[in-house]
């Protein structure tokens, strides 16, 4: 515990500040400031920690989170801010899984609601729902223990044609022995999406099973001959990987594939691209120019919209030409799962709703091997393994959600839920690299799981917009990928710098309104119930008074002492029409602030003006 | 003269009419005076296309064999294309629109011409008077007066014949200070802060040349909006620079000698040329669907559009701060008085003023500010993104204030009665209408022109009930605060609704939008009816307690 410690705005030129108290938790940073607003920040969410040169006030102290924030603390004594840096600097990086949050994290939940947490998601049901096993496609028993690949999941979909050597030959002639297995099935097109990792095929290396292999996923697509297989990486990547004994698919080699190259980037350039990006809007004073600039050369959205065109590609390719598609990067866990799970969430209206979100991540991202622990930096490890790809998943999934805003169940905040808790390690979904390892450590028993907590408060989850009805099951999902489509997402790389959003915000107002729609259509039953037993010919008023209410008199209600009595809890909305911190000092309006300061010092009062206005 | 001089052929058949993200339509091209029609001629389902001349602002033609195609580019950024069978026809047709779209006499637009279809409720040229705008101000403050002064124009061509000044400054004085001030725009109120007292005027330049003139008269007008002891603020809407070059052709500024009392800010805005230069760079970025990523951003970067609408909201931030958190006066003014001050003391008060915030309020703002404030519409708005006569007097200024209104209104969902289609159409009416309300570049010429008269009001057609509707926001509450916007980078954003409009579909945006409506509507459906069942309910059980009894 420190005291009198200062928390600096992030972008205040005048180096507004807030006074307060930093505590250190087992799990958790806090501070409280003199208003008592508390912010609470997990060990786990800290990406850095950085001292900066000691200055009048006391020692700096600045904090990146993985979540975007970043806080900047004054701490009075020197000796303090070093004492809290190493503490969090060791508390922030784990050296083994068992010290993650998710290991103590206790919900109060017993065993068995634990246990049925887990068992919320179930891939064999998933695959059912998609269609398969059927006349094409099984279920193979090849990897039940892990023997074949260590970082797929024990059950694996494959054509029927594949036979066990197939496999086992095709897995020796892949990277990380990841063979191409089922990603997703569409019952319509009788398409799939396949997914496996690139061909050591060298310069000129032949594998006839890995031949056979592509075959039998061709022949298991009854609508169509020839199948795609989509190489995610730029060209040259893949031709630089020859070298290694590894590369691509030759034409030649492979009867009636179609080879496409998309040109997504690796996850180093990922990395630097959003290091760049976080440079830019992390700066203070900036101007507009040097933000477009920054962004333009920082390449993220670029990258965004090649993960995107690709996915595009790959659904095309499914609902149009009934295509069965093969898609593969290096070690097919990256790239790879960003395009087949977007593609499938195009594809399919089920990915587009709550629980099929869930399940797609589960399937496309946590089963088939995306290594979170290494990409989230779960543990003190590699830092050129760190790569922000699941976030640009959920980026790209935004950016759907903002061009088709009826097609969605969940909403923004479910999306920035979700990567919060992708690096909370609060709970045990995203630990580790894959399925052996979380088996392993044993996280069904030790932790619990995300999804029913999700679930459990959906409500804040849910678009107010949705139609389920948008688009039949199967319909395929065209967004327009024309560069202007893509915006910087506000909402993710500044969800913590409130001054920059809106200080009214639509999205809530409608949300609030939907949820008070449902409340009031409950009371508008029990009322009507309620005088039903009061007055058996009731009917009859009832529908003389509905017509009266077109013009209701709120005035003569209220006074009415019955009303008030019988008056059940309204949905509070109070934080409906809220406009927070409507103040100049937030706005930057820059150098003029300090003018102001040198000419009247004592003139500039700010009071933080929160005003309520009642619906 | 007689339009159909000018039209050869007047009509066309097998035309076929191409839109972006629209089917092609085959069907018959008519032309006349003021509008180029089109109409599939289908009784199913007729479409058709109306299209003022005025808003056509450049054509191009080409042929392929002997089928013409003429590309129609508007001044509300639409781009459609039609092909026109036989040569001829091709030529005479766009040869037309080319006149007719380029008259030179404003008598003959289509506001002289255009007979209302509706009944007129209210004449939206009486709807804003600055008598009216007065009398509220008196019922709150007497240190203001209504002057005559220009009632002949014959002291400022470019104001209105009324003005508000400071009670204790005669006419006598208001005429020596319209000689201190550029194009006789001496300082007049612009707008009076309830709050505090505090006023904000706007002006032109004083003419101090090099040898430093003062006007005892003027100095006196400004320093009596002071409060005694408290001091104001200039705000100079050029560069210090340009400020001091402007002296050498006789403008110049305010010196701390001669107005000891006043502080200085320079908060430049660009202006004319530049604008419009990065207008059209910004609309023919946003026309491109080829760019790549990169080639985007920096498209948009090089456009500078959003550098102009950061800088213009920090100028009208600025001007707030000064009257709101600091208690002080301000004069705002740049060199001429009819664009960047306007913008900077509009959006000032949009962000000061409730009553701003409102429909007709915003109208009336538009008519204080802009209209009788001498704005000259006619040669600023004369073209837009698509012409090729670089004329120096156009620019976007009133389009930069619309956005600006809309990065707040964006900011501040709630707060504003009209809605984004209400920022659209006043763009669109500015360029190309069939009211005479943005007709003329001040009240002088509008008098001369007996727009009133001759013309209807854009006003009596927009506040009739049928046509409100349209434009009312449906989540606005009344909020009686200062709204603050925040000016960072990442907070402003592309006017989609404007830059984008044509060039994407926008079915879905629209039926999200339409929901959200419906859900607002819905809301206020069921609580209605839960009031009157609670009634019904209380009732029945007074009742009761009474049979009990």
């Amino acid at each position: 515990q420190v005291e009198q410690v200062k928390l600096l705005d992030r972008f205040s030129t005048s180096n507004k500040s807030l006074t307060g108290t930093l505590y250190l938790t087992a799990t958790h940073l806090l501070f409280i400031d003199s208003s008592q607003k508390e912010t609470w920040i997990l060990h786990h969410h800290i990406a850095a920690v950085e001292k900066l040169p000691l200055t009048t006030s006391g020692c700096p102290l600045v904090i990146q989170c993985k979540n975007f924030r970043i806080v900047h603390f004054v701490v009075p004594r020197e000796r303090d801010c070093h004492d809290i840096y190493n503490s969090l600097l060791q508390l922030s990086r784990a050296a083994k899984y068992e010290e993650l949050y998710a290991f103590s994290y206790n919900p109060k939940q017993n065993e068995s609601e634990q246990v049925k947490g887990w068992q919320l998601i179930d891939l064999a049901e998933e695959y059912k729902r998609m269609g398969v096993p059927n006349d094409y496609w099984q279920l193979s028993d090849a990897n039940r223990d892990y023997k074949i690949c260590e970082t797929y999941p024990r059950e694996l979909y494959v054509p029927r044609t594949a036979s066990k050597p197939i496999i086992v030959g095709s897995s020796k002639f892949r990277s990380k022995g990841r063979f191409p297995v089922l990603s997703y099935y569409h019952k319509n097109k009788e398409a799939a999406i396949c997914r496996c990792s690139q061909p050591l095929s060298g310069f000129s290396a032949r594998c006839l099973e890995d031949e056979h292999m592509l075959q039998a996923i061709s022949k298991a697509n009854p609508s169509n001959r020839y199948m795609y297989v989509m190489d995610t990486r730029p060209k040259l990547n893949a031709m630089a990987n020859r070298a290694a004994g590894k590369g691509y698919e030759n034409e030649d080699n492979y009867s009636n594939i179609r080879f496409q190259f998309v040109g997504i980037e690796n996850i180093h350039v990922m990395r630097s691209s959003l290091q760049k990006l976080l440079e830019v809007s992390g700066t203070r004073g900036l101007s507009v120019n040097d933000f477009l600039s920054g962004l333009e050369n920082s390449g993220w959205l670029r990258h965004i919209k090649a993960v995107l065109d690709a996915a595009v590609f790959l659904a095309k390719a499914i609902a149009v030409e009934s295509a069965s598609v093969l898609v593969h990067c290096s070690d097919g866990w990256d790239r790879t799962s960003q395009v087949c799970s977007l593609g499938a969430l195009l594809l399919d209206s089920y990915y587009r709703t709550i629980k099929g979100f869930m399940v797609l991540i589960e399937k496309d991202w946590i089963s088939f091997g995306h290594k979170f622990s290494d990409r989230c930096c779960q543990l003190d490890g590699d830092p050129k393994e760190i790569s922000p790809v699941f976030t640009q998943f959920l980026e790209s999934v935004w950016n759907l959600t903002e061009q088709f805003p009826q097609a969605f169940e969940y909403n923004e905040a479910f999306l920035l839920q979700i990567h919060e808790h992708v690096h909370s390690c609060q709970f045990g979904n995203f630990l580790g690299n894959c399925q052996k390892e979380r088996e392993e450590l044993k996280l069904k028993e030790k932790t619990y799981s995300l999804w029913p907590f999700l679930l459990a408060e959906q409500k804040k989850y849910q678009n107010p917009l949705y139609n389920p009805d948008f688009s039949p099951e199967l319909t395929l999902l065209e967004p327009n990928t024309v560069s202007f489509n893509f915006k910087f997402w506000r909402n993710m790389y500044h969800q913590f710098d409130r001054s920059m959003h809106p200080r009214q915000s639509v999205f809530n107002l409608i949300m609030n309104t939907s949820e008070q729609n449902k409340q009031l259509e409950e009371d508008i039953k029990e009322l009507e119930a309620k005088i039903k037993q009061r007055n058996g010919q009731s009917d009859v008023v009832l529908e003389k008074e509905e017509e009266q209410t077109a013009h209701p008199a709120p005035v003569a209600l209220k006074s009415s002492p019955c009303f008030q009595k019988e008056q059940p809890p309204m949905p509070v909305n109070d934080a409906v029409r809220t406009i927070e911190g409507s103040n100049t000092a937030d706005n930057r309006y820059s150098e003029l602030v300090s003018e102001f300061s040198k000419a009247e010092p004592a003139v500039v009062s700010l009071e933080y003006g929160v005003a309520r206005m009642t619906c | 003269m007689e339009f159909a001089e000018l039209i050869k052929t007047p009509r066309a058949d097998n035309v076929v009419l191409h839109r972006p993200f629209h089917l092609a339509v085959e069907g018959t091209l008519c032309l006349t005076g003021h509008h180029l029609i089109f109409s599939s001629r289908r009784h199913d389902n007729a479409e058709e296309l109306w299209l003022l001349h005025s808003n056509i602002d450049s054509i191009d033609k080409r042929f392929v064999g002997s089928l013409g195609t003429i590309v129609i580019k508007c001044k509300d950024l639409r781009i459609i294309q039609l092909d026109i069978p036989g040569m001829e026809e091709c030529l005479n047709i766009a040869s037309s629109i080319e006149a007719l779209s380029t008259l030179d006499s404003v008598t003959l637009m289509y506001p002289f011409f255009y007979r209302p279809m509706f009944e007129v409720l209210e004449d939206g040229w009486s709807s804003f008077l600055l008598e009216q705008e007065f009398e509220l101000l008196s019922s709150v403050t007497n240190e203001w007066r209504l002057s005559c002064v220009n009632k002949e124009f014959s002291v400022c061509p470019s104001y209105p014949p009324v003005v508000i000044v400071p009670k204790s400054i005669d006419d006598e004085a208001l005429r020596k200070v319209a000689l201190f001030r550029h194009g006789g725009r001496f300082p007049v109120l612009s707008y009076y802060h309830k709050k505090n007292g505090m006023a904000m005027m706007r002006s032109s330049q004083p003419l101090t040349g090099t040898n430093g003139r003062r006007c005892k008269e003027d100095e006196k007008l400004v320093n009596a909006t002071l409060r005694s002891g408290r001091r104001g603020f200039v705000i100079d809407t050029r560069p210090l620079t340009v400020a001091q070059q402007a002296r050498a052709k006789g403008g110049g500024f305010e010196q701390e000698v001669h107005y000891p009392q006043w502080r200085r800010i320079h908060k430049y805005i660009e202006r004319f040329n530049i604008l419009q230069e990065s207008f059209i760079k910004l609309v023919e970025a946003c026309n491109d669907q080829s760019h790549n990523m990169d080639r985007w951003l920096s498209k948009l970067e090089a456009s500078n559009w959003l550098t102009h609408i950061k800088e213009l909201l920090t100028a009208a931030c600025l001007a707030a701060q000064c009257i709101d958190r600091e208690g002080a006066s301000v004069l705002v003014h740049g060199s001429e008085g009819t664009d960047s001050t306007l913008q900077v003391t509009s959006l000032a008060q949009i962000i000061l003023d409730p009553r701003c915030r409102t429909i007709r309020g915003f109208e009336a703002l538009i008519v204080r500010e802009w209209l009788q404030a001498g704005h000259p519409f006619q040669q600023r708005c004369a073209q837009s993104a698509y012409s090729n006569s670089k004329q120096k007097w156009e620019a976007p200024v009133f389009l930069l204030f619309l956005e600006c209104v809309w990065q707040i209104h964006r900011q501040f969902p709630c707060s504003f009665e009209f809605n984004e289609q209400f920022l659209i159409m006043l763009f669109e009416h500015a360029y190309a209408s069939q009211f005479g309300t943005f007709l003329g570049n001040n009240e002088n010429e509008r008098a001369k022109l007996k727009l009133p008269q001759k013309t209807m009001s854009l006003w009596s057609w927009v506040n009739r009930p049928e046509e409100l509707s349209r434009f009312q926001n449906p989540l606005y509450e009344a909020n009686s605060l200062v709204i603050w916007p925040s000016v960072a980078p990442q907070s402003l954003q592309l006017w989609e609704g404007v830059f984008l409009r044509w060039n994407r579909p926008s079915r879905f945006l629209e039926e999200a939008e339409e929901e959200r409506i419906n859900i607002i509507k819905y809301n206020k459906e069921l609580q209605a009816r839960v009031n009157a069942l609670r009634r019904r309910l209380a009732e029945l059980e007074a009742e009761d307690e009474v049979e009990e009894e």
